[in-house]
Order: C-alpha cells, then sequence, then structure tokens
C-alpha cells in the first residue's frame, strides 16, 4: 500500500490511453509495442519469404522448389563424406601400402586401421562371426587364442583375402575332411569319439576310447596330428583343447566324424579395397586372440 | 481513462539525451565502470604457467578440448557441478542484492549499463553535452552534423569490435588467435562471433539503450518478486519535495516544498523518466538523479538526499517527521539472511569440493558380447575397458592391479614400460583394455559371477583409485 502512497499525485493522475474498445465496462488499454519491434516483426517476415525463395521449401505433387541457392541435405552429406575421405586419404592410402607386421601400434595408420576395421566388422563380418566376434557354431570365435588357418597378422591377411573353401578364389583355403561315415563302422566312429573326448579332457569311456586310439593313429592323425595337436596348413582344428566349433558332447563328435563339416568363407579381398582388408586385418587381431 | 480510438498502437522511441553529472554515486560509477572493463578486455591476455602440456591461458574456456581452465583450477566436463554451482551462487547473490538494494545490479554493473555509459561519455566528448545533443538532433544534416555523427559511430565501432574481439581470445589461447585474425586465418566461427557481438554492441550500446532494459530484459519484471517496502532503491522523498515551485526569497515560506523543479534529476536520467513520479519499471536505479539533486540542494542550502536511497517502510515515519530507521536494519533481514545463508552453503561447498576431488579417476567398462571367451587351455576370459583419468599436468605411470574373492589373474592389453603398468598422457584419459583369466580349476571359472575390484595405483605416489565390476564364469 505505502508503495501506491509515494507515487506523486501526477502519477496517480497519469492516464494510461485505452484501444477504445469496452465490453461490459470493462476497458482495453493501449501500452504501445515500440515501433523498432514492429520493424523486427516485419523483417522476420521479409526473412521468411526470402528463405524460402533462397532455400528448398515449397513442397509440389513430385517433389519441392529446390531453392535459387542450390543447397540440398543431401548434396551437403556427400561434400561432408567427400571431406572426411579426403582427410583420410593420406592414412588410408599408407594403410594400404603398408606390410601389417612392421606396422608400430603409435602409428596413425594402426589406429585409422582399427577403428576402420570395426566398422568393416560390423557391415560385412557381424552376420556370421557376431557382433562382439564371438562367433557362433560353425562360425570361429575370433576374440580366443585358437586359430584354424593361423593367427599372425599375415595369415589373418590370407584368410579375409582368399577365405575359405570358396569357388571364387583359386587361393583359397581348401581341405576337405572325409565323411567317416562311408569308411568306418560305427564302433569305431563311437571309440574315436571317446578317444578325442579324452584328448581334450573330458570323461569318457577308457575301454572305447583304447580301441579309439588305433582308429584315431590310423585315420585321424596324418591331418589332426598324434596328440590331437591339429594342423593350420590344413585348416585341421586342433582337438586337445576347450575350444569347439561344432560342439564338444558326444553327439556332436559323432555327427562330425560321420559326416564331416564344410565351412565356407567368401574371399573379401574380391569385395573390398586393399585398405579396408588391411583395416579388418588390424581389428580381428587386437581382439584378444592375435598371434 | 480517456479514449481515443485514433491513437497508434505502436510508439515511436522518444530520444534520450542525458545531462552530465558529477557526485558520489557518478564516481563510484567510473570506478566500476573501469574494474569490469578492465577485467573483460584484459582478463584473456593474462598467463598461467600450468606446465609444458597445458596452455598457459589464466582464463581459457577450450571447447574443443572440453576443459575450462581458471588461474590454478582446471574443470573437466563431469565436473561441471562447479560451473552449475557458480551459476546457482551468481543468481542467489542477485536474489540478495536485489532484496537489499533494488535494482543495484542493472544500475551499476550489467553489461548494457556500463558499455552504455560508455558510448553516453563518447557521445558527450564528441557532440558536446545535453543542450549541444539536442540542437545537434533538432538540426538540419549539413556537414558539421554528418561530420559528428560519423565520428560518433566510428568510436562507437571501435569500441563494439574491441568487445566482440575480446570475447572471442576466451576461448582460444589470445596471442595466437590474435595474429591468427589478423592474418584472416582464424576459423570462421571466430569472425562470426565477433561480428555478431561488434553488432549487437553497437546497436544496444548506441542506439537502443533505454529500449533493452524496458522491452527486451526479463530482468526488471523478476525483480519485483525480490523487493519489498524495506528494500532500498532510488526514490523521491515527496513529502518533503511537494509541492514544487521555483522558489524566490520571498516566495520561501510561501508553503513550498524542497523541490524546485529545475528538472536536474530528469535531464540526467539515461532512462528518459522522472523519479519524481515514483517508482517506475523503467529506473535501472543508476542514482545519478541523486547526485543531480544533490548538487541542486547545496547550492540552494538545502540538506542533500531530496532524491535518494530508501526504503518505502520509513515513509510513515519521516513523514511524521521521525527518522527513518538505519540503513542496517533494512539490509539485515530474514530474506536477505536466508539468501546470505544459501549463498555462502553453496560457496562452502563448492570450495570444499574442489579441495576433495581426485586427480585421477577409474571407470570400468565390462565387455559383455560376450560375456566370456574360453581359451584353448579351458580358462575363462573376461575383458573389460578401462577409462583412466590423469587430471594432472604431467604424465603419469599407474600398475593396474585386481582385488577379487577368487583366483583370477589381470593381463594388461597396452604397452606400458613393465608389464601391467601404464602411462596416461598428461591431462588426458586413456582407454586400457583389461584381460582378467581364471584358470579351469578356479571356482571363478565355473561360477556365474564373481565380484572384483580394479585398481590403478600411481607408481610414484601411490595414489589410487579403483572401480567395481564382475566377473562372468560359466556357470
Amino acid at each position: 500500500m505505502s508503495k501506491e502512497k509515494l507515487k506523486s499525485d501526477a502519477e496517480e493522475t497519469h492516464d494510461v490511453e485505452t484501444t477504445g474498445h469496452t465490453w461490459d465496462g470493462i476497458e482495453e488499454l493501449n501500452n504501445p509495442l515500440p515501433r523498432w519491434w514492429l520493424w523486427c516483426f516485419y523483417l522476420t517476415i521479409v526473412w521468411g519469404v526470402a528463405y524460402t525463395i533462397a532455400y528448398p521449401a515449397w513442397p509440389l505433387v513430385n517433389s519441392a522448389t529446390a531453392g535459387l541457392l542450390g543447397y540440398s541435405t543431401r548434396q551437403e552429406v556427400a561434400q561432408e563424406i567427400q571431406r572426411v575421405e579426403e582427410h583420410n586419404a593420406e592414412v588410408s592410402n599408407k594403410l594400404a601400402q603398408s606390410n601389417l607386421s612392421e606396422l608400430s601400434t603409435d602409428d596413425p595408420a594402426y589406429h585409422f586401421g582399427v577403428s576402420g576395421g570395426a566398422s568393416v566388422y560390423r557391415a560385412q563380418c557381424s552376420q556370421c562371426h557376431g557382433s562382439g566376434a564371438a562367433g557362433a557354431k560353425g562360425y570361429p570365435n575370433l576374440l580366443d587364442d585358437d586359430w584354424l588357418w593361423g593367427g599372425s597378422l599375415k595369415e589373418i591377411e590370407y584368410t579375409i583375402r582368399h577365405g575359405v573353401r570358396n569357388e571364387t578364389d583359386s587361393n583359397a583355403h581348401w581341405s576337405q575332411m572325409p565323411a567317416f561315415g562311408e569308411i568306418l563302422d560305427k564302433k569305431q566312429i563311437v571309440s574315436v569319439a571317446e578317444y578325442v573326448l579324452g584328448l581334450s579332457g573330458q570323461d569318457n569311456d577308457p575301454d572305447l576310447a583304447s580301441i579309439g586310439q588305433t582308429v584315431f593313429a590310423q585315420n585321424c592323425a596324418s591331418c589332426h596330428g598324434d596328440g590331437g595337436e591339429g594342423m593350420r596348413e590344413q585348416g585341421a582344428p586342433r582337438l586337445n583343447d576347450a575350444i569347439w566349433l561344432y560342439g564338444d558332447d558326444r553327439a556332436s563328435l559323432i555327427e562330425t566324424i560321420t559326416y564331416s563339416r564344410f565351412g565356407v568363407m567368401p574371399a573379401w579381398g574380391q569385395r573390398l579395397d586393399d585398405a579396408d582388408v588391411k583395416a579388418l586385418t588390424l581389428y580381428i587381431h587386437q581382439l584378444g586372440g592375435g598371434e | 481513462m480517456s479514449t481515443s480510438p485514433d491513437q497508434p498502437l505502436y510508439a515511436p522511441q522518444e530520444p534520450v539525451f542525458p545531462k552530465k553529472v558529477s557526485g558520489t554515486f557518478r564516481r563510484l560509477k567510473w570506478w566500476i565502470m573501469i574494474v569490469t572493463l578492465a577485467i573483460y578486455y584484459i582478463t584473456p591476455w593474462l598467463r598461467w604457467d600450468r606446465g609444458p602440456h597445458l596452455p598457459d591461458q589464466a582464463v581459457l574456456v577450450d571447447l574443443a578440448g572440453r576443459r575450462f581452465y581458471f588461474l590454478w583450477i582446471e574443470i573437466w566436463p563431469h565436473e561441471f557441478y562447479f560451473v552449475a554451482g557458480l551459476l546457482i551462487m551468481a543468481g542467489l547473490g542477485l536474489f540478495l542484492f536485489t532484496s537489499a538494494l533494488g535494482r543495484v545490479w542493472c544500475g551499476y554493473a550489467c553489461p548494457q549499463t556500463v558499455w552504455t555509459d560508455l558510448f553516453i561519455l563518447v557521445e558527450r566528448w564528441i557532440e558536446g553535452d545535453r543542450n549541444a545533443r539536442v540542437r545537434l538532433w533538432n538540426a538540419k544534416w549539413t556537414l558539421r552534423k554528418w561530420r559528428l555523427r560519423f565520428t560518433k559511430w566510428l568510436v562507437w565501432f571501435l569500441i563494439a569490435l574491441a568487445t566482440g574481439g575480446a570475447w572471442v581470445f576466451y576461448f582460444a589461447d589470445a596471442p595466437t588467435l590474435a595474429s591468427d585474425l589478423a592474418s584472416f586465418d582464424a576459423p570462421f566461427v571466430a569472425y562470426a562471433t565477433i561480428l555478431t557481438l561488434t553488432a549487437t554492441t553497437f546497436i544496444f550500446g548506441g542506439f537502443l539503450r533505454e529500449q533493452v532494459c524496458i522491452y527486451m530484459c526479463p530482468w526488471p519484471r523478476i525483480q519485483g518478486a525480490m523487493m519489498d517496502d524495506s528494500t532500498l532503491t532510488v526514490a523521491y522523498r515527496n513529502w518533503r519535495g511537494e509541492p514544487r515551485g521555483k522558489h524566490r526569497k520571498a516566495q520561501a515560506a510561501a508553503g513550498l516544498g524542497d523541490c524546485v523543479d529545475c528538472m536536474a534529476c530528469v535531464n540526467v536520467c539515461p532512462m528518459g523518466i522522472d523519479i519524481r513520479d515514483g517508482q517506475q519499471m523503467e529506473c535501472i536505479t543508476c542514482a545519478l538523479c541523486i547526485d543531480a539533486c544533490d548538487d541542486i540542494m547545496a547550492r540552494l542550502g538545502k540538506d542533500r538526499g531530496l532524491i535518494d536511497y530508501l526504503a518505502l517502510s520509513d515513509e510513515p515515519l519521516e513523514r511524521a517527521g521521525a527518522k527513518p530507521r538505519p540503513i542496517w536494519q533494512h539490509i539485515f533481514r530474514t530474506r536477505t539472511i536466508l539468501y546470505t545463508a544459501l549463498w555462502s552453503l553453496i560457496g562452502v561447498g563448492l570450495v570444499w569440493a574442489l579441495f576433495v576431488r581426485s586427480d585421477i579417476g577409474l571407470s570400468v567398462e565390462p565387455v559383455r558380447n560376450p560375456q566370456y571367451v574360453t581359451l584353448s587351455d579351458g580358462s575363462v576370459r573376461n575383458t573389460y575397458t578401462l577409462r583412466i583419468r590423469n587430471q594432472t599436468a604431467m604424465p603419469r605411470e599407474f600398475r593396474l592391479m585386481l582385488t577379487a574373492d577368487s583366483i583370477l589373474r589381470i593381463e594388461v592389453e597396452t604397452e606400458g614400460p613393465e608389464v601391467g603398468h601404464v602411462i596416461v598422457p598428461a591431462d588426458q584419459t586413456l582407454n586400457a583394455r583389461v584381460y582378467v583369466i581364471a584358470r579351469p580349476q578356479d571356482p571363478a571359472a565355473s561360477q556365474d559371477t564373481t565380484s572384483l575390484r580394479l585398481w590403478v595405483e600411481d607408481v610414484e605416489t601411490d595414489a589410487r583409485a579403483s572401480a567395481s565390476t564382475v566377473f562372468n564364469g560359466k556357470g
């Protein structure tokens, strides 16, 4: 209240103009906006109209007006991609021409490769090997320390470039385990399965396993080694470890021995450029199992 | 209420020609202007040695590097609460000052007021004081008017350019950016920022002035909620001044108040209002009318303070001829004490947080796709990504360790000077991949989960940080 009292008489009688609108005796006061505000408002209208002329704006039946400046978001994305590629051209070329085993982990090309390889992996490899590279039945786990065709940079690059058991690349890894169902009788197959279970430290029937040992020596050791240590030149898996591509149980082993397996992988050298293959190699190698 | 249907809905800006004034408050305002402008323009050029790995600019907002440097303090993005806390303190400080002293921020320290004051000073130097400026405003556009106007605009523009220019130096190394700007090698955003701030300074300080306070700024409307009738604010003692009138010696006793209606208070007002009309939204309480009126009162041999800082609650006392309550009673009220307490609480909290914060940090991100990997010998391996934060200005060497209920072995992927050691560069976060392995015979390999804690320990100082996580076994 005292605020009101402090106001001078002049203030009390100072009239606020009205707009002349009256409803049931209620009048609308007119506290005018500043003139510059109106000009700003007009400016936004002019800006809005000019904008729709300069930029794509008005929808037509099948498209939209293109705008005088010729701007488009797709074009901008294309330019952005081109700019990034130009920016990466040098390091990408270096990666494509480098010998991976001599590439230092401090080299920018190494980091470019690992990051780029991760993208290529997700796009091309994750469908079979899994997004976390843990593999699946029939598709090797790329994180562990067991490699069918070798886990050095050079060997991984070769496998990626040429693939496994494909018809498109004459340099593809190739080997074929016979389907022993046509060679051995059922008892021999069951016995050798018991022996192989023992190789990887699992419980087995010692009597059958001792029969299986002979069968193994005659039929399997030439590729899988006398102690089941495998042979990478043949892509013959180690049998004396804890890693099994098609399952480590009795039934899976008998199935594998009886019918054999035939895992294939495309030759990525035909689909990816050199830099991508090498990037992928670096990525796979540093996942945890690289040799 | 008058009704005039033809009156315009839009009001033209009334030109304001503030007259030169001198006095206590004007002097205070000059000093505040000098100090605040000096802080603004000089700060980016101050240096502060932080060693070879960090920038040597005393105050730097490194947006690209996501660091904020303030003298010896460095803030990382996860410590943004310091900035938030300071903003809250600034807000509460504004509440405190407004409830105690009204719109003292507006009148003395607001950039709009400070720069407008500077621009009016320039205007006065070039075009003369109020009367000369009014004459020039009404004059035809002669060569002289053009010359004066152009000179004024040029000086305004240079000040505006320096203002916009100084701003960008807070965001990059000032000497480097200055030479880049001069050689047109600076980034586009630097030029765009300077251009924008130059334009706003030039227009707001030179032309829009009081319009910014009246129409654009939300603060005047919020401030009403923080003021009450104990707030000290600039007001006119109308019980002493009225009825106003031109004093002549003979009329001294003729029932007139102290106000001689000299219009000095109106002529010096940068907002173009008459304080004698009472409190108004337009008034920024710059107190120049107090100086102007005190000057006149002194010449008339009357007491100062016809226009003064006063609290509305004192009005009945003063009308009754009593003395107003002392100033401290107006300033120390429940409300201001509460604001001060809150302000101090947050301030103490921030200082405490500043001293207890750790300059190393560790967070662990377990790789969960897959949860574990079986190795050839039957061991079970889990993978973790460690983010090791080194917030010091020197590279630090850490050894990585783990503690767990079960037997587990740790392997570090990153190459370090020793097995299990990593070096984190100065002022950086290092991502290190760590493998934790359980042998086939260890319980952790067959259990579902085993809790573990990963540690980093500074090799030299033994300072540690840790983070807990779990190990996934085959169970």
